[in-house]
Formats: C-alpha cells, structure tokens, sequence
C-alpha cells in the first residue's frame, strides 16, 4: 500500500534488476555447496559497494549517499526476495550507524572507508544464547595510554572476514565502544557457519591491547550509538524478513495456480485459497508497519524505538508464517532441498534470532507501557 | 501562510466558535446523531451542532457543494478530521445516507436524484437504512429474491430482508430487488429506494446476544414503489451494490474510533489485575497475550495509516478494501476478548451497580458480528484470493 519516493522507487528497480541477475537464490546455492568460509562472493559485494549500498545511511562529506533508512530497507528487503549474501547489515547498518552516531573524527576516520565498500566491520555485541546488548561482561581496563579488553563475543555476524570489529565492553562501569582488530595475536576467531549458510564468528579477547584512538564512545555517547545501531539493524533485518516473505508467498501461489490433483488445480481448493489470503494480509500490514518504523527512524519520530521493536517482533511471526505455510502448502516438494523455501526457512530463522527474538522485543514494548 | 495553513486556521477558529460545550464530552452508543424525521435530539446543542455543520456543508465535507457538501479536497478534510480531533467534537451527525447511499448516488444517481436526495443527508432530515440480506442471501448476496413486478409505472415489491440496521427508525430504504425474473442471477437486481411508511413495509427487531436490537427483519407486502426512483439502471442493482459493499469494507475496516473503541487496553488491564512486585502485570500469560495484541495493533493502524494515504494520493482500493475488513474486524474481536479476560469477573456484570450498561460483555458480545456483516471473513479471504491473488488463474 505504502507510495514509495521517486528515489526509493529508482533504488527498488535497480536493486531488482542487480540482484535477480547478479546474486540470484541460485547463485546463493551454489556458494552453500562450495563450503566457501566466507560465505559471500566477494566479486559480487564490490559491485554493490561500486552502487554505493555501503554507504546508503551515511553522509555525503565521508563519500556516503545519505538517503536514510528507508532506503536501506529497500535494499534489504530485495535481498532477502534474492537470498543475496552480502554483509550488508554488519557494516552498511549497524557498524554505519554507530559511526554516524558517534560523529566527529570516528566518523571521519573510519567513515570513508565503510561507504566504499573497503572496509568491513562487524558487531561483536551478544554474549549469550539469547539477544542481551545491555548485559556485558567483556570488560577493558586502563593500560598507560590505551585498554587491555577481555572477554567473549557470540554470533558475530560476517565476523569472518571483517576487517574491524566493533566490540562492547565495560570501562570503568560504562559500556564503551571499542574498534578491534580481530587479527592481533590476542583475539581468536573461530568461524563458523550457521544454518542460513551465512558466516558468524564466536571471538575471544585474551587480553587484547587497544591503542588510546580504539575507544569509539564511552558511557551515554556509546550508549546513543549502539541504541541507534540497534534500531534501524533490527528494522532493516525485518525488511530482509519481508523479502523472504514475500518470495515464499509469491512461489507458493503460484504453485497453487499449477499443481493439479483429485483432478483439478488445488488452487480451487477453498481451504488453500483462505490460507494463501490470509497469509498475504499479514505481509502486506507487516510491510506497512516496517515502512512506518523506518520511516520513523529517517524523521527521528519519537515513537520510532516501539515502532522497530513491533516491526522486528511482527517479522518475526510474519516470516515463521510465510516459511511454515509455504513448505506446507507444497506438500512433500516443499521438504526437499531442491526447493528454495528451505532456505528461505532457514535464513528467516536465523534473522528472527538476529539483534533479538520476538519476546525479546514485546517484553520492551510492555515494559514500556509501564506493565 | 499558504492555503493549507489559512483553512487550518480558519477552521479551528469556526470550530472553536460553533462547537458548544456538550458536544465535545466522550460520546457513548445513546450520544449518537442519525438524524432523520422522527429523531429526538438528546439535547438543544446535539440539533445547535448539527445545523451548524451542516449549513457549512461539514457533515458530508467530501460532496460537491451543490449535494450538501464543502467539495473539500483530501488534505483540507484531513485538516477537518484532525482540527475536529483536536478539541473532541463529536461527528454531528453519522447514518447510513452518509456512509453507503450518498456514494452510490454520486456515483450512479442521476442529477435529479443527487440534488433530491443528498442534500437531505447532509443536513440529517432523512434517516436511511440498507435492504440487502435476505433469509435465503447471506453470504450468497446475488440469490436475492425479494421481487420487484413491474406494473406500468411503478413495481410492486413483495419479499422479506434480514439485517437491516435500524430499519425500525429509518424513514427511507435502499434495497436490492429481483426486477428483471428472466435475465441472470446477476443481472436480474435493480437498486430502489422507497418510503418505510409505504403501505405494506413492516418490521420486526431482532433481539442480538449482546442484549441489543440494532438490525430488523423487514417485510415488503405489495409495496407500490414508483419507477423513477431506481437507481442507475434496471438489472443495475449488483454492480452498484458491489460498489457500496467495497465502500462499506473500507468503512468497516478503517474506522478509528466509530466503530471500534480503541480503547487504553493497557491501563484497563493495571486498573483490573494490578502489577506485581517486579512492575509487570500480575498475570504471566495474559501480559504475553496483551503483548502479542499490542505488536497486532501497531501493525494496523500503519496499514491503515498507509492506506489512507495510499487513497489520498488518488489511488482506489478496489478488491483490497477486504484485507482491511478482514484484519481490522478480526483484530477487534481480539481486542475484546482480551478486554474480557483482563476485565475478570467486574466483566461479566450484565446488570446492576458497577460496569454501567454491561458495556464490557455487551461490547465482547457484539464483536462477535464483525467478522459476519458487511461480508464474512471467509468471503473477504475468497475474494482476496480470486481479485488479489488470482488463485486459481
């Protein structure tokens, strides 16, 4: 229903046409099939970057298009259509808005590079098995000049491969932000690949020494950026939902329109139509609710924190929903692997979990409310 | 100032001059204005609000000016809605003639008929109600069979309807008719409109489980119903009726507070169950119900904030009208029988001190209907289906 900007409605097609051509669901599978580390193919990702995707949400003065968060989530949303891999969440969202949230030489030093596809950062926040940003117990310490930072990171998403990490930690009793390098001889990353196919690290500090300029934020500065960075990463992933959504719909109705049995096309089957409806109004007021979250982010609105924690929790059911009913309503064929729903399943799993699940973000919304 | 801001400014002071005291207290079911001849203003100021809007063409702000209405375009009656939102003031008057016959006149009525009848609407001097279910035509709407005999220059209806809002206090009635018995299921209805006093109507309420009677059976003994007053023309009757059953989906689907009462769901439920020793509500499941409600809500009122703006912009909603129906009438129906639940035992009050009127159980109760009128939730999903997602081909 939503009426796109002139801008948006450009960036939508040419992100259509690249990506059905460029990073289709099948070139995703034949990488899954490579067992490639990475996880994404790094020829495709600079193309992207040369499109400028990387620096969509930052400012022009760092080589960023500055078109906001609405933007980003067309983007995302035509990835997950696409099963794209690309790490574009790690660093063109979250590690982007940390940078632009901090301002200042952080931004100058580092932006640049992030908008140019040059350098990637991923997010070393999660520390346990469920989504706790504002549980830490990685801690760094004063050393001379700079930190000694010890701890352990989960679920570093695009961990392989980055080039920064951005890692939350406790100084002195505040969180803090630290930019690391995650080949120094005192961190660890062991790699891994999760049921999405997509890569996230799990990394150890063992007493890593940070120069003075690693300290991107402390106390309420760190905590607006990664507030900020959490924000539009979770609605932005909640667009990408929305793409695999749709997608899973869209090939499950037209199977409904082919496939024939007891002599007829099953879509004449009035209990398959009534699934096949309502399934498709639960996207299309998840897609307006995600638009209005990320709308509400690009406007600074007040209500745009509630509005991105209903969004993420409502993707999260929407795309259950989607995957669920679409390997259902194909029957057997929707079990196999030859199929695509089960990717789409299974990366929708994963972002369901991704910067918090469901409850996660309805215990804020009533918590919120004051209940 | 540009336009948009002088008419803000404009309005809100007319508003602020013309709105009296009363008529911008919270309003219940028995503070609504139908209008119509029989009609008995709840008091001097309900009939003061009225006419005042309706002498400035507000009550239908929409129409042209030379049908009752201001002719104001999509942002000046949003201004209205919200200037009016502003200071509370009641909708001055709210009927069927509004909502559902003034649309189809504008749109199939001949000039005659719209400087006839609509301007009567807009100023409230005639009460409308709806002829379209019969006993044997629920869901089946085309199957209607009441029968319209052509007699020369007048038909002869004979026939019974079921549902009729308010057909008890209504003084006229649009009404689907079987006029053309050879032509097919679908081309054989015509739209007539004819007076409730008319010898031969009837009618009967029909008492609901909420306790309340807002629909009647309505019964056509030989009702005599002049020629001219057919709408469009004969074997006309269903696309205009579809087209009405659309605008009614939209109603039905994107009204605020009207038809639901989006009521403080949260505060209710900390006024009736209390919060326990860490601040959350002191009941586990029923606080993750009313979480779960509260993501479902947020993702409504974006859809129909998008909607609104979609149709703003020019756009017709068309077929998609039912997936607003169909979301908003099944999230109402959530929403009371988490209202109950939260409501305990206070809720289940149907008469006596506390809970006035039952409003709570009668409400629950009621809701109930919203999934049934105006079309099921099973007939907006076929729709959707066949119109939206062509399924099958």
């Amino acid at each position: 229903m939503e009426i796109l900007s002139e801008d948006n409605q450009m960036l939508r097609d040419a992100a259509t046409g690249f990506l059905t051509k460029t990073m289709p669901v099948s070139a995703f599978r034949e990488m899954r099939d490579r067992n490639d580390p990475l996880a994404y193919d790094k020829a495709a990702f600079d193309e992207t970057a040369a499109l400028g995707w990387m620096g969509l949400v930052l400012p022009e003065a760092v080589g960023g298009a500055n078109f906001g968060y609405r933007a980003a989530g067309v983007i995302a949303e035509e990835i997950g259509r696409n099963l794209s891999a690309l790490p574009f969440h790690s660093t063109a969202v979250l590690a982007a808005t940390v940078l632009r949230s901090i301002g200042g030489d952080v931004l100058t030093n580092w932006g640049q590079g992030l908008a140019s596809g040059e350098t990637l950062v991923a997010l070393a926040i999660d520390e346990t098995n469920k989504h706790r940003p504002n549980q830490i117990t990685t801690t760094a310490v004063a050393n001379g000049d700079g930190f000694i930072l010890t701890g352990r990171k989960v679920f570093v998403v695009d961990g392989v491969g980055a080039d920064h990490l951005i890692a939350t930690a406790m100084l002195d009793g505040e969180l803090a932000l630290f930019w690391v390098d995650p080949s120094a001889d005192t961190t660890t990353l062991h790699p891994q690949i999760m049921l999405d196919a997509r890569n996230a690290a799990s990394v150890s500090f063992d007493g890593q020494s940070l120069p003075a300029a690693a300290l991107l934020a402390k106390g309420d500065l760190a905590q607006t950026a990664l507030d900020a960075a959490l924000r539009a990463g979770r609605t932005v992933v909640a667009a990408e939902q929305l793409g695999i959504a749709r997608a899973c719909a869209q090939q499950t109705n037209e199977y409904l329109r082919t496939r024939k049995q007891f002599g007829t096309l099953i879509g004449n089957f009035q209990a398959l139509q009534h699934r096949a409806s309502d399934l498709y109004c639960e996207i299309e007021q998840t897609a307006s609710l995600i638009a209005a979250a990320l709308n509400a982010i690009d406007a600074n609105a007040e209500n745009a924190e509630a509005l991105t924690r209903a969004a993420k929790a409502k993707a999260a059911k929407t795309g259950r929903l989607a995957t669920e009913e679409a390997v259902q309503m194909h029957g057997g064929i929707g079990m196999t692997d030859e199929m695509d729903l089960g990717l789409y399943m299974k990366r929708d799993r994963a972002l369901a979990e991704f910067l918090g699940d469901r409850a996660c973000h309805i215990e804020w919304l009533l918590r919120n409310k004051g209940v | 100032m540009s336009d948009l801001a002088l008419f803000r400014a404009e309005t809100r002071a007319w508003l602020n001059e013309n709105c009296p005291a009363e008529m911008r207290l919270p309003m219940g079911e028995d503070d609504i204005c139908w209008g119509g001849i029989n009609f008995e203003f709840s008091c001097p100021a309900q009939r003061e609000w009225l006419n005042a809007m309706a002498t400035r063409g507000w009550t239908v702000p929409a129409w042209p000016q030379d049908c009752g209405g201001a002719g104001l375009n999509g942002d000046e009656q949003r201004i209205l809605t919200e200037e009016m939102r502003a200071i509370n003031a009641r909708p001055p008057l709210q009927s069927f003639g509004i909502w559902m016959l003034g649309p189809a006149l504008l749109e199939f009525g001949s000039q005659a008929q719209k400087q006839h009848y609509l301007p009567q609407i807009a100023r409230g001097e005639i009460r409308w109600c709806q002829g379209y279910s019969e006993p044997g035509a629920g869901s089946d709407l085309a199957s209607v069979r009441t029968k319209g005999a052509d007699a020369g220059d007048h038909f002869v209806v004979t026939g019974q309807k079921i549902w009729t809002s308010y057909a008890n206090k209504a003084d006229w009635i649009f009404c689907l008719v079987r006029t053309e018995p050879d032509a097919s299921k679908h081309l054989g209805i015509s739209f007539l409109l004819f007076d409730m006093t008319s010898k031969g109507v009837s009618t009967k309420p029909i008492l609901l489980i909420s306790g309340s009677s807002p629909f009647c059976e309505t019964f056509f003994d030989a009702v005599q119903v002049p020629k001219e007053n057919i709408v469009g023309e004969r074997g006309q009757g269903w696309t205009i009726a579809k087209y009405l059953l659309t605008h009614e989906r939209e109603m039905i689907g994107a009204s605020d507070s009207a038809i639901f009462g989006s009521c403080d769901l949260t505060a209710e439920a900390v006024d009736s169950i209390g919060l326990d020793e860490t601040g959350r509500l002191d009941d586990a499941y029923l606080r993750s119900e009313l979480g779960d409600f509260l993501v479902e809500e947020m993702a409504f009122d974006a859809h129909l904030a998008a909607t609104k703006t979609y149709m703003r912009a020019g756009n017709q909603l068309g077929a998609r009208s039912a997936e607003l129906k169909y979301l908003g009438t099944e999230l109402n129906k959530s929403r009371q029988s988490l209202t109950m639940a939260m409501g305990g035992i206070e809720a289940l009050t149907w008469e006596g001190p506390g809970n006035a009127l039952a409003q709570t159980a009668r409400g629950w109760l009621r809701s109930k209907g919203n999934s049934i009128e105006g079309g099921t939730s099973e007939v907006m999903l076929g729709i959707l289906a066949k119109a939206v997602l062509k399924i099958p081909s």
